[in-house]
C-alpha cells in the first residue's frame, strides 16, 4: 500500500492500537452481554467458549476495555468539548442525513455528533463499570437490592452503549475515507476539507 | 435433575413451549409445613442431606439453635429458631420454621436465569435447578424474593431444595416429609394440602390462635411449599419470612419489558442504518473538495519553490 505524504495525520499508531484494543474487548463484551440479557443471543456465549466461560471472562475483559477506553478518553477529551457551533451542527443533522453536507456548519477535528458519541460512551461505560462491579459474584456477594438495581442499570447502559456503537460503525462506513484514519492513521486533504474544515485549516494553514 | 417422567411447564431463557403434553391429572403438588407442630428436631435437615448425598460441615454454636446458620449449597433446608415475646399473651413463644425453597408458581429465579434450561418448572409445580446448564452467574439469587439459591464455591453452580423431584417423579414424598416425626411436614396435591391446612387452622383458632392462617403468598402466584402459621398476620415474626413476597420490580423491568424494548431499539438502529445507506448512498468526498485540496497543495508547492528551505 502506498502512503501519500500529502495526506493529513489523524491518529498516531498508539491511538490506533488503543482504539482497536477497545474494539476487540467491545465485541466480546457486547456478544456475551447480549447473551446474558436475552435468550435469542445466548448462543453467542460460544464466542468465549460457552456459558460458564463467558460468565467467568466477561468481567475481566470489561476491566481491560474500561482501562483502555479511559486511556483513549484521556487523550481525546479536549478535542471533544462541546461548543455552540457543535449545537448548531447537531440541529442541522437531518440535512446531513439527506446527504447535503454543504448546509453544515464548519467543524473542527470532531463534529457535534462525534462529540455526543464520545460523551455518551464515557457515560455508559462509567455506568457499566459501576453497576458491573457489584454483580461480580466470583469476588463478593453484596446486598440483593443493590445487585438488583445494578442489574437493571447494567442492562440499560449496555443497550445504550451497543446502540451508540452501531451508529459509530455506520458513520464510519457511510462517510467514505473515514475508516483509514483508524487503520492507516491518515485521511486525504479533500476528506478533511469537506468534513472537518476548521481542522483542515489548522493543520494546513490554508483558508 | 432431568427427569423424563416429569413434563416441563416453564424453562429458563426459553421462548418456545417445552414438552408439556402430559400433566398431572390430580393437579399440582405442594408441601405443607405446619409450623405449629414443629418441635425443631432437625430430622428433616438430616433426611435432606441423606437423600441428596449432601454433607454440610456442622457450623459453630452462634448462641441459637440454627445450625448451619444459613442455607448453603450443601444445606438446602435449615431450621430457623425465633424467640418471640408475645405482647398480647405475655407468653414466650418459640417459633421454628423450616426454611428452604418455596417453589413459587411465578419463580423469580427462573425469570432472571439467562441460561436455557438451567431452571425448570415441572408441570406439577416443582421448580428445579438443572446444574449441568447452570453458568454460575447468580441471577437466580438476584431474582429470588426469599433469598434461597446458593452458589457453590466448589463448582460455581446454584443449588437449592428440589422438593425431591426425583422421589416425587416416582410417586414418593420428599425425604423431609417422610422423616418428620410429628407429621408437621405433609405432602400431596396442592388442593389436598390447602384442605388439610384449613382444618388445622380452624383447630388452631379454637385454641386461641385467632390469627392462625395459611402462608401461600399471592405475590408470587402462590407457592408449592406452604406454611401453617399461628401468626399468619405477621409472617416476618418467623425469622424474617417476607410478609408480602413478590418479584422485585427492578427484576421485572430488567427481565421483562427491557428485553423487547432494547432489542427493538438496537434492531432499529442497525436496520435503519443499513437502509439509510441503501436509500441515500454513501457520503463521499465531493469533486469540489478534491479540487480545493489540489489547489491548496499546488499553492504550497509554489510557495516552497519560491523560498527553498522555508517551512511550508
Amino acid at each position: 500500500m502506498s502512503h501519500d505524504s500529502q495526506d493529513l495525520p489523524r491518529y498516531p499508531a498508539a491511538d490506533r492500537a488503543n482504539h482497536w484494543v477497545v474494539v476487540i474487548c467491545f465485541v466480546l463484551m457486547a456478544t456475551s452481554g447480549l447473551a446474558f440479557f436475552h435468550p435469542a443471543f445466548f448462543p453467542l456465549t460460544a464466542l468465549l467458549g460457552g456459558g460458564p466461560w463467558a460468565r467467568i471472562l466477561h468481567p475481566y475483559i470489561g476491566l481491560v476495555m474500561v482501562a483502555a477506553f479511559a486511556l483513549m478518553a484521556a487523550r481525546f477529551w479536549r478535542a471533544n468539548v462541546v461548543h455552540e457551533r457543535d449545537m448548531a451542527w447537531l440541529r442541522k443533522v437531518p440535512k446531513l442525513l439527506e446527504g447535503d453536507e454543504e448546509a453544515m456548519p464548519e467543524q473542527d477535528k470532531y463534529n457535534g455528533g462525534q462529540k455526543l458519541l464520545f460523551w455518551g460512551l464515557v457515560g455508559s461505560l462509567a455506568v457499566l463499570l459501576l453497576s458491573g462491579l457489584p454483580r461480580w459474584r466470583a469476588w463478593w456477594k453484596l446486598d440483593v437490592t443493590l445487585v438488583r438495581a445494578a442489574s437493571l442499570a447494567h442492562a440499560v447502559a449496555g443497550a445504550v452503549l451497543i446502540g451508540l456503537i452501531i451508529l459509530h460503525v455506520y458513520a464510519a462506513i457511510w462517510t467514505k475515507g473515514s475508516l483509514r484514519a483508524m487503520i492507516r492513521g491518515t485521511v486525504t486533504r479533500a476528506w478533511a476539507w469537506q468534513h472537518h474544515r476548521a481542522w483542515y485549516r489548522k493543520l494546513t494553514g490554508h483558508h | 435433575m432431568s427427569l423424563q417422567s416429569l413434563d416441563i411447564h416453564r424453562r429458563s431463557a426459553t421462548t418456545t413451549p417445552s414438552p408439556q403434553v402430559r400433566a398431572p391429572a390430580s393437579g399440582e403438588v405442594a408441601k405443607l409445613i405446619d409450623v405449629t407442630k414443629c418441635i425443631g428436631c432437625k430430622a428433616c435437615q438430616t433426611a435432606c442431606m441423606e437423600w441428596n448425598d449432601l454433607r454440610q460441615e456442622p457450623s459453630v454454636n452462634l448462641g441459637v439453635y440454627d445450625n448451619p446458620a444459613d442455607l448453603t449449597p450443601d444445606a438446602w433446608t435449615v431450621m430457623r429458631f425465633t424467640e418471640y415475646d408475645n405482647p398480647g399473651t405475655g407468653n414466650l413463644e418459640w417459633l421454628i420454621r423450616k426454611d428452604g425453597c418455596m417453589h413459587c408458581a411465578d419463580p423469580g429465579c427462573l425469570k432472571a436465569c439467562p441460561s436455557p434450561g438451567a431452571i425448570v418448572q415441572y408441570s406439577n409445580g416443582i421448580v428445579d435447578f438443572q446444574e449441568e446448564n447452570c453458568i454460575g452467574c447468580g441471577y437466580c439469587v438476584t431474582g429470588c424474593p426469599f433469598d434461597v439459591p446458593r452458589i457453590s464455591k466448589k463448582d460455581n453452580k446454584a443449588y437449592k431444595c428440589t422438593l425431591c423431584s426425583d422421589r416425587v417423579a416416582v410417586g414418593q414424598e420428599p425425604a423431609c416429609v417422610k422423616t418428620c416425626p410429628t407429621g408437621a411436614i405433609m405432602f400431596g396435591t396442592k388442593e389436598a394440602m390447602k384442605d388439610q391446612a384449613a382444618d388445622r387452622i380452624e383447630d388452631l383458632k379454637e385454641r386461641g390462635f385467632d390469627k392462625a392462617g395459611l402462608y401461600d403468598p399471592a405475590g408470587v402466584g402462590g407457592t408449592h411449599v406452604m406454611y401453617v402459621l399461628h401468626h399468619a398476620d405477621t409472617p416476618s415474626l418467623y425469622h424474617g419470612l417476607p410478609d408480602k413476597p413478590a418479584i422485585s420490580p427492578m427484576v421485572s423491568l430488567w427481565k421483562g419489558v427491557a428485553k423487547p424494548l432494547a432489542l427493538l431499539a438496537l434492531g432499529a438502529a442497525a436496520v435503519g442504518s443499513f437502509f439509510h445507506y441503501i436509500v441515500k448512498g454513501p457520503l463521499e468526498v465531493s469533486p469540489e473538495a478534491e479540487a480545493k485540496a489540489e489547489a491548496d497543495l499546488a499553492a504550497e508547492k509554489a510557495a516552497a519553490r519560491r523560498e527553498p528551505g522555508a517551512p511550508s
